[in-house]
């Protein structure tokens, strides 16, 4: 046996403070009204730093903060120099990338492979993509003179706290608007050091402005009526709630919510590959990524290989320590996750679907769940249903491309899909019918600063990335 | 290295009679997606493998070193100092384990077979008109014979490429078939010696597509071949990580099917520590430990073995050696 | 000598591409004509007719959708007096039927100006293109009644939609000849579903209904009951487009948005390799 050492990515290149404030007009202030929440380590329910708790008046400080910075500062510089700060921050992010990237793992349990890798790469790349807009969105295709909306409101979830963070702030600011993001109240460090990386910019006061809290400081944010705009990434559920509460209000939402993606393996595909990509597709950030491949549709007559073939694979998965750089499954973000992840599979085992499992010994402190599969699913099960957001893969058959489709559409959902299939003309067929925002032929979970990603349906509206990005913080 | 004698769960030994039972068999194996199997590949390349799990596969790496010397300018006298290094890599540590084999042309085997008798250190032979296999059958089969007859109990052939690209698969297995029956053994007037072990060499830079390294990997297995090895070492393009991905894919795959084990060997280019363990891996986690043995997995290589003695004195003594303290071959 | 007694004609809705009479078997009076009083039943039939239609018409080819379009231009022309008749002001006629051409330009215009190849950092082809979200629900504006409707309806079907719209509760008769010269343009039934009567009783129907995909509330005047409808959108987060002010002037250049918020873009990736 070839057993792999412990190698453990330090965590010394991480300063936590012992507390942190919210950063509103430029700096860390104490909360006015609020009460203060814990961040801890997934893996080791360890607290790592005690965070504020924003309440009405926090959240109305910040927007307040924001709006004097549009009006007297951001609004007022001009494309090239609001790109200039975007490229600083870029930079200053490449720069503090192995910080950045312990420190995501850290707060978040994803494995340092994943932030290192994945994450902090495509962050960075964000911010460059949108640097270079700021400057040329009378190019944009949005008419001459283009103008922002005004102060984003922007509240975003603990998969991707960085990842969601660069998203939502990149092309605010490239389109001159000035935000308040609300990063979610179990994942808020990262955000807390982007605070920081704002202030190392020099980016002027009050154009970013952070609100660390849970639910209700994010309620504060979308409801307060100083806002211009409001974007959300989460679940479906909250994406309602939010819509409702701006209804009426004229506010531009976006909102990038829920799936529960088909993974499409025909007779032909490249199997090895389609493994990957299955793999890929549903253990890739502990399966918690709102495009994950969570069901997996598989040609009946190769069924059985392609299921060996992961069962094998699946068998190599590293379960642990999110710092050691050969982890593949890091700890599930939160008791809340696990104890929802439980619940569904639970289900799916009273509703007679079998689930397996590799042996796979889970560390006695965090939050864990070992890479599962579920066979024996039809579309009836709530594991074929609902999102997981979990390593928990339900495995449906098909017999024919029309069968694939109408079962990868049978979702109130439309965020992705995959196709595997060596035959072109076949791709470009399903690709068609396939109600979903992002289509992934022969690979699965790729994305890029230059490539819209968002939903069809109940996956919410608005795109992100691309030049489709700046849209959503456009008054167009 | 001993040959599995598992019986076959999939007779496939009627495919090589028919060129269209063979042509149909090998173009429907699954495709290989290029960027994928690359990104796979890659993902592999990015475990950090430390300390004890380091130690572990330098000695691993170091068994497995098929120490080669192929040169117009090879000599008796380098070949037996190579040798003499392949039974004692590191004179100054007798823990330091042994390499799989020397690999030299045929011309060559005597000298080294002089040095090497009586130990546990194989002989291979490239043979069949190495590198180009650019010759008429009979020439090739007679290089064959010849290494086998001065000491070789491995021979590395070549493929004809030629006849692939050509689509004539057939006569590619023909010609495997025909040189492991020179490669001696019982009743082959291999007078009582345990037949060689063939490795056929794909030469996988001329194949260009990892759809052919995929099928020419089957057809070298379907034909008997006991490893299937990557490259001469001779063109531009050798051994790499994906290329070495599909052959695992394709060894695992055919003992499934069959129940007969294949060995690996990637060949060229491969001159670091940090290379070798990445192999290592690849092996590891696409075909497991069955295969994390010299009898399964060789490295062609010459300046990778003073690498892994650099590194292992290293791990030993915690300083880093330089090039002087090893030996120069 | 008696004067010819002239045969009326009875005003009814337009659901999967027949007249019928609402329901209900409710009507009301305009312009001294019954006009069906569309019931909620009504609107849910009309969301299934619809729905049936969405596969052929998305289906279709860019290049078809664009000629049956400019064929509605075309019989929209050729009955100008019939709506002068009805009182619509000529130019405004002229103006919708522009409208339409103009449109029917677009359909196969529209995916390269609104999508594209992304140059993504890696081995793979990316591309994006807008599709149609599926069956919108429209809130036609009051005024103008001929001009205000296909400046709704025109965008939301150009790019493969089908519509459900609440025609002006006011001048219904303009958007029943409209349906008229929509069934005989080649328009697939279903494509396009004219629903007369009161906002109040349709819309919230449409709004809340969960196989219908987007809500054009352009035509709702209270703003309390759009943030309802807006409120109701929610439930299957329809894609919702937000009343337009009152004096809007609806003879300038509309610009891409009523397309695009009706779109949605895919995205496909696909490596490259060999």
């Amino acid at each position: 046996m070839f057993e792999y050492a412990p190698a453990p990515e330090s965590r010394s290149v991480v300063d936590l403070k012992p507390s942190y404030g919210l950063f509103v007009d430029g700096k860390f202030v104490d909360p006015a009204d609020g009460g203060s929440l814990k961040s801890i380590n997934p893996a080791s329910e360890e607290v790592l730093a005690e965070i504020a708790e924003g309440g009405a008046q926090d959240v109305d400080r910040a927007v307040r903060a924001a709006r004097r910075a549009y009006e007297k500062t951001w609004g007022r510089l001009p494309g090239r120099d609001r790109a200039k700060y975007l490229f600083r921050i870029a930079r200053i992010i490449q720069e503090r990338s192995r910080e950045l990237a312990v420190l995501e793992s850290l707060d978040n349990g994803k494995p340092i492979r994943e932030s290192r890798d994945v994450d902090l790469p495509l962050v960075a790349a964000h911010f460059f993509y949108y640097a270079g807009w700021a400057d040329k969105l009378p190019h944009a295709g949005f008419g001459a003179d283009p103008q922002p909306l005004g102060v984003a409101a922007q509240v975003i979830p603990w998969n991707f706290p960085l990842l969601m963070l660069a998203w939502k702030i990149a092309p605010a600011l490239a389109a001159g608007n000035t935000v308040v993001l609300k990063p979610a109240e179990t994942t808020p460090l990262t955000a807390l050091l982007f605070a920081e990386i704002c202030q190392q910019a020099d980016l002027p006061a009050g154009v970013v402005n952070i609100v660390t809290g849970a639910g209700e400081t994010g309620r504060a944010l979308v409801e307060h009526a100083g806002v211009d705009k409001v974007a959300f990434t989460g679940s479906t559920d909250v994406g309602r709630a939010i819509a409702r509460s701006v209804a009426g209000s004229g506010k531009k939402l976006t909102l990038e919510l829920g799936g529960k993606a088909a993974n499409v393996v025909f007779d032909d595909a490249p199997v090895d590959q389609a493994v990957e990509g299955i793999v890929n597709g549903i253990f890739f950030n502990q399966g918690h990524v709102c495009c994950a491949g969570s069901r997996l549709l598989v040609q009946e007559s190769v069924a059985d290989q392609v299921l060996e073939s992961l069962k094998r694979r699946m068998g190599q998965l590293r379960l642990g320590d999110p710092l050691d750089k050969n982890t593949d499954i890091g700890a599930i973000n939160s008791a809340a996750q696990l104890t929802r992840i439980r619940e569904l599979t639970e289900a799916g085992a009273a509703e007679g679907a079998q689930s397996w499992s590799p042996p796979c010994p889970l560390p006695e402190r965090g939050f864990w769940f070992a890479p599962t599969i579920f066979t024996g699913v039809t579309q009836a099960h709530r594991i074929a249903r609902e999102e997981i957001f979990g390593p928990v893969l339900s495995v449906l058959t098909f017999r024919t491309p029309a069968e694939a489709v109408e079962k990868a559409n049978n979702t109130p959902y439309g965020l992705s899909a995959g196709i595997w299939t060596e035959k072109g003309s076949r791709i470009l067929w399903m690709a068609d019918r396939l109600r979903a925002g992002v289509v992934w032929a022969n690979t699965f979970n790729k994305f890029d600063p230059t490539s819209p990603f968002g939903g069809y349906k109940e996956s919410g509206y608005g795109r992100e990335g691309g030049r489709h990005g700046l849209e959503a913080y456009l008054d167009v | 290295m001993t040959a599995t004698a598992t019986s076959a769960r999939s007779d496939l030994s009627e495919l090589g009679r028919s060129e269209t039972a063979l042509r149909t068999f090998l173009h429907g194996l699954p495709g290989v997606d290029q960027v994928g199997a690359e990104q796979r590949a890659a993902q592999l390349g990015t475990r950090s493998i430390k300390t004890t799990a380091k130690a572990q596969a330098i000695d691993l790496a170091i068994g497995m070193v098929d120490l080669t010397t192929l040169e117009g300018a090879d000599t008796p006298g380098k070949v037996r100092a190579l040798a003499t290094k392949a039974l004692r890599p590191d004179p100054a540590d007798p823990s330091c384990p042994h390499v799989g084999a020397v690999c030299v042309y045929p011309a060559m085997v005597p000298y080294v077979a002089e040095v090497l008798r009586r130990s546990e250190v194989h002989l291979a032979s490239v043979a069949t008109s190495f590198p180009s296999g650019q010759a008429p059958l009979e020439i090739k089969l007679a290089d064959t014979r010849a290494a086998v007859e001065a000491g070789a109990d491995e021979i590395d052939m070549v493929i004809n490429r030629g006849a692939f690209l050509a689509g004539r698969y057939s006569e590619v297995y023909d010609e495997i078939a025909a040189v492991k029956e020179a490669c001696g053994g019982a009743g082959t007037g291999g007078q009582g010696r345990p037949r060689a072990h063939l490795k056929v060499i794909l030469e996988t830079g001329e194949l260009a597509t990892y759809d052919n390294v995929r099928r020419a990997s089957w057809l070298a297995m379907l034909a008997g071949g006991d490893f299937i090895k990557t490259s001469t070492g001779k063109v531009p393009v050798a051994a790499t990580l994906p290329v070495t991905l599909v052959m695992l894919e394709a060894v695992r795959d055919f003992r499934a099917a069959t129940g007969r084990q294949v060995g690996v060997k990637p060949a060229g280019g491969i001159k670091t520590t940090k290379d070798a363990i990445r192999y290592l891996v690849m092996v590891n986690e696409t075909v497991g430990p069955d295969w994390l043995h010299p009898d399964w997995f060789r490295f062609g290589a010459s300046s990778l073995l003073n690498d892994l003695l650099m590194q292992r004195t290293k791990l030993k003594t915690g300083v880093y050696a330089g090039p002087d303290y090893f030996t120069l071959d | 000598m008696s004067e010819r007694v002239t045969v009326r004609k009875t005003y009814k809705l337009f659901v999967g591409g027949k007249f019928p009479r609402s329901e209900s078997g409710r009507s009301y009076l305009v312009q001294d004509s019954n006009v069906s009083l569309a019931s909620r039943k009504d609107a849910r039939d009309a969301v299934v007719a619809a729905r049936a239609a969405v596969k052929g018409w998305a289906g279709a080819t860019a290049y078809n959708r664009g000629q049956i379009l400019y064929r509605v231009a075309e019989m929209l022309e050729g009955r100008r007096e019939q709506f002068v008749a009805l009182g619509v002001p000529g130019a405004e006629v002229d103006a919708a039927t522009d409208r339409w051409v103009w449109y029917a330009g677009w359909s196969d215009k529209l995916a390269q100006v609104y999508g594209g190849a992304n140059p993504v950092a890696g081995p793979y082809f990316n591309v994006s293109a807008p599709e149609p979200t599926g069956v919108v629900a429209v809130a036609a504006p009051e005024v103008p009644a001929l001009l205000g409707l296909v400046s709704v309806v025109a965008p939301a079907i150009v790019t493969g939609n089908t519509v459900v719209v609440a025609a002006s509760p006011t001048a219904p008769l303009a958007a029943v000849t409209l349906a008229e010269v929509l069934a005989t343009s080649d328009l697939p039934g279903g494509v396009v579903n004219v629903l007369t009567g009161r906002l109040s009783e349709t819309v919230p129907t449409l709004a809340a209904h969960m196989d219908v995909n987007a809500v054009d509330l352009t035509g709702v005047r209270d703003p309390e009951l759009a943030a309802e409808l807006e409120v109701k959108a929610a439930e299957n987060l329809k894609r919702v487009l937000r009343p337009v002010p009152a004096d809007h002037d609806w003879s300038a250049d509309p610009g891409l948005r009523r397309m695009t918020a009706l779109l949605e873009t895919k995205t496909v990736w696909h490596p490259k390799g060999v």
